[in-house]
Formats: structure tokens, sequence, C-alpha cells
């Protein structure tokens, strides 16, 4: 228990090791400290912004979808409409064609039956003529009767 | 040589507890040498042999082994912290730099919950006080008897390894802490220091003479409770140790090998070497076991077999006591070490406290 000159060189070593500690030390193990912190939380918040960002876009995503499908869905209606529209369209036009090839048809009909009319119509004075001829017992010279057979054609 | 062998309890206590003194003898001492006689006829600066000179060199004497190991133990503080602290970056921390982290943040809390002010001394102080005083503490787990054995057997006579137990070291510290205090005060209070140490408990004039007294005990009470604190501690440890050792030393002769063929290789008080060899063997145990090689109820029986076979039975108890100081002595070492650190940061706050 002797106090002597001990205190005194212990004072300053104690000095000496508080300021190596406090200049080569402490200060660089807390600047890579909170380099770290800062670090860690600017990564938190990085991560934190893209979760944020990530259900963003997927809102974005969604309502893009909902638009797409709307959108989609009007699509299809003006489709059907307009299929039901062109069907309607043909619909009217080949009952139109129809009707004109009926028409057409019909007028041919008409034509063909008057000129079997006529065929007949000639074949009938001819077998008439000839009927005659046949009654006479002689040739009835066509010329000289010729207006008598037509008057007779235009009878039948 | 008055320390050569300790026969008697006292001088084995004495031994331990003398300090390494280098100081100056006053003119006309007279010096009691191995070769007679001698009377000083100048005052001589010298290694003290015994504590009689150690009284007579008075304060002009500087206790080399706590010097030395105090200044070693920061030395290796400086160095392990400033190896971590260029080894520290903001990536990952490893291993002995991730520990070093957790005690600087540890401190850094300790800090920050106690001291509000702004002061950038105060963390590195609190560090420096914590890790140094906790290394000079440890060596009170160094085993009693080796340092100062082996350094008799290199011809030193005294040896203190735990800087903690000598007052001057940690009086030496308070009272850094002390001047470190009385500067703050001043500076951040100015007058108003003086106003606090003359005005305080009982504000008026007719009072200053018992504030003054009062106040004055109270500021001067800090760093004595402070060194006194650590060292008292430290001291009944270390106290406790070679007591123990004391108690069962008589009854480690009695071993098997220690009884007798010790005493036939080495001659007698030298068991130190056999020490030595049992504890490098109890070290290669505990090594084999942490690698797995034996098992640790087997490392338990080897161990004890050997310290039975080396030490006798009184020795193995003797061991296993200091065993279980030891490991208390752990929490004690740590806890001083930290009040200290507290304290002192504790102390400067109140300093930096503009309003008492």
């Amino acid at each position: 228990m002797n106090i002597n000159l001990t205190l005194f060189g212990q004072m300053v070593t104690f000095a000496i090791f508080v300021w190596f500690c406090m200049k080569f030390v402490w200060p660089v193990i807390l600047t890579s400290l909170e380099e770290r912190q800062k670090k860690i939380e600017d990564g938190l918040n990085f991560a934190e912004k893209a979760t944020r960002e990530l259900a963003e876009t997927k809102l974005e995503i969604d309502r893009k979808i909902d638009d797409a499908k709307s959108e989609a869905s009007v699509i299809i209606d003006q489709a059907n409409k307009r299929a039901s529209q062109i069907i309607e369209e043909a619909k009217i036009k080949a009952s139109d064609e129809g009707e004109r090839i009926k028409i057409a048809a019909q007028s041919e009909i008409d034509l063909e039956i008057n000129r079997a009319k006529e065929k007949l119509r000639k074949s009938v004075s001819e077998l008439a003529i000839a009927g005659a001829e046949k009654i006479l017992e002689k040739s009835v010279d066509s010329e000289t009767n010729k207006d008598l057979l037509d008057k007779l054609a235009q009878e039948l | 040589m008055a320390g050569d062998n300790p026969a008697t309890t006292s001088e084995y206590i004495q031994h331990h507890l003398q300090n390494l003194v280098y100081g100056k003898l006053p003119a006309g001492y007279e010096r009691e040498l191995e070769h007679g006689r001698e009377i000083l006829s100048e005052s001589t600066w010298t290694l003290a042999h015994g504590s009689g000179e150690v009284a007579a060199m008075g304060f002009w004497a500087i206790h080399v082994d706590s010097m030395a190991w105090s200044i070693g133990l920061g030395i290796l503080f400086c160095i392990l912290f400033r190896f971590a602290a260029l080894k520290s970056s903001s990536d990952s921390p490893k291993g002995f730099i991730n520990f070093v982290e957790l005690i600087i943040e540890f401190i850094d809390n300790s800090v920050r919950e106690s001291f509000n002010a702004k002061n950038a001394l105060i963390a590195p102080l609190a560090l420096t006080i914590f890790i140094w005083i906790f290394f000079m503490n440890l060596m009170d787990l160094v085993p009693v008897d080796l340092v100062p054995k082996l350094m008799m057997l290199a011809g030193v006579e005294y040896q203190k390894i735990v800087p903690s137990t000598d007052p001057n070291v940690t009086m030496g510290m308070a009272l850094g802490v002390f001047v470190l205090m009385l500067f703050y005060n001043i500076k951040i209070k100015g007058f108003g220091f003086v106003k606090e140490l003359t005005l305080h408990p009982f504000n008026h004039w007719a009072f200053i003479p018992v504030n003054l007294f009062m106040e004055l005990v109270g500021l001067l009470a800090k760093p004595f409770s402070l060194g006194l604190r650590l060292f008292g501690n430290m001291y009944a440890g270390e106290m406790i140790f070679i007591l123990i050792a004391l108690m069962f030393a008589a009854g480690a002769g009695s071993g098997i090998i220690a009884g007798g063929l010790n005493a036939q290789l080495f001659g007698d008080g030298t068991n130190i070497l056999l020490w030595l060899v049992t504890f490098l063997l109890v070290c290669f145990l505990c090594w084999m076991n942490l690698k797995d090689k034996i098992s640790t109820g087997k490392t338990l029986f080897y161990t004890l077999a050997l310290l039975a076979i080396t030490g006798g039975i009184l020795g193995l108890g003797g061991g296993l006591m200091q065993l279980v100081w030891a490991i208390f002595h752990i929490l004690i070492v740590t806890l001083q070490a930290f009040v200290f650190m507290v304290l002192t940061v504790v102390y400067l706050g109140m300093a930096h406290e503009q309003d008492h």
C-alpha cells in the first residue's frame, strides 16, 4: 500500500491510451458501424420501395387486364352484332337474289312457252295443211294458199 | 535473498503482495545485501529488496511490475482494437471484428444512456477504461504462483502481475478521471462550478463554509471511491487466490509424485516445473476434448487423476477451489471494469450538466 510515482506513471499511461483510442480506434470503428447502418437502412428502404412499386405494378397490371377484358368483350359484342348484321344482310341479299333468279327463270319459262306455242302453232298449221291436203288429195300450193294458211295460223 | 524461498505463511503472503519496486534509496540508508551490510554514501536509484527498502524509498519509487503489466496490457488493447478498426468496414463483420464491434456498440449504448451532452472524448474514454481494466483484472485468473515463481527462477525477486491490485494503478486512473471532471466542470459551468460548491445544499451566504465542506467532500469522494472500489475488489480476489493456494500448498507435497519423485528429480520447492508439465497436460486434455477426440467425462477423469497424482488430495482440492473461485471471479473482473466505466461516464455527465 505505498503510494508513489507509479500513480503518475499510470495517469500518464492512461492519458496516452485514451488518446490512442480516441484517435485511432473509436472513430474508425464507429464510422464503419454508421456506414453499415446507413447501408442497411438504404437496403431496407430500397426493399420497401421495391415492394411498394411491385404492389403498384400489380395493381396496374390488374387494371390493364380488366381494361383489356372489357375492351375484348366490347369487341366481341360488336363482332357479334356485326356478324348478325352480316347474316341479316346476307339473308336479304340471298332472298333478293333468289327473287331475281326466280323472275329471270319465270321470264325465260314464259319465253320458252311462247316459243313452244309458236312452234306448236306452226306445227298445227302444217298438220292442218297436211290434213287438208290429205282431204283434198291434192297438194295445195302453199304459195297460193299462203294467205289462207297464215290466217289459219293466226286464228289458232 | 529475502523472497527466494518463502517458507512461512506470512512470508508467502508478503512475497505475493510485494511489488517489484525501482526507486531512490536515501543517502545513509543501511542496505542488507547478500554480501553483508552496506551503508549508502549517497542516494541511489535501485531495485528494492524487501518491504523495508520500499518504505525507505517513500514516494520516489515506481512499481516496475505494475507499470510493465499495465502498459503491456494497454498496448495489447491498442493493438487488438486498432487491428479491428483497420479491418472493420461497412461489409458484414466476421469473428473477432464482430466481437469488437459488439463491445463498441455495447459501450456506445451505455454512454448514450447515462451521458446526455455531446463530447467526443467520453465514449473512447469509456472503451479504454473498460477494456484496459478488464485486461488488468483478468490477470487475476493466471495461477497465483505461476508468474512469480517463473520470475524468481529467472532471477527477478518480486512480481505482481495484476496491476489493478496496486492502489497506485487504480488511483492513477481515478485521478485521471478526476482531472477530467474538474476540467469539464470548470469548462462547462465556469463560475457556476464555484457557485455549485459554495451555495449548493443551503442557498445562503452564511452557509458557504458548510456548503463548501460538504461539496468538497462529495467531490473528492468520487475519485477515491472509484479507485479504491476497484482496488479493494481486486485485492480481495487476489488475496483469496493466495489463501487458497496457501491452504493447500502444505498438502501439495503429499501427492504420490509431488511428495517423492518430484523431490528426487527437482529438489525441494521446485515443483513449479512439475506443475508446468501438469498445466500443459491439462491444456492438452482440454484441447483433445474440444477437438472431440476424447469424451468430456474422460477429460474430467484424466484431469482429476493428473491433479491427484501431481498434487495429492489436498492439492486437488486446492486446484478445484481455485477453479471455482476463478469462475466466480470472472464475474467480478467484468463487473468491476464495467462499474468503473459507468461511474466515470456518470461523473463526467454530472460535470456536463448545467443546472444542478
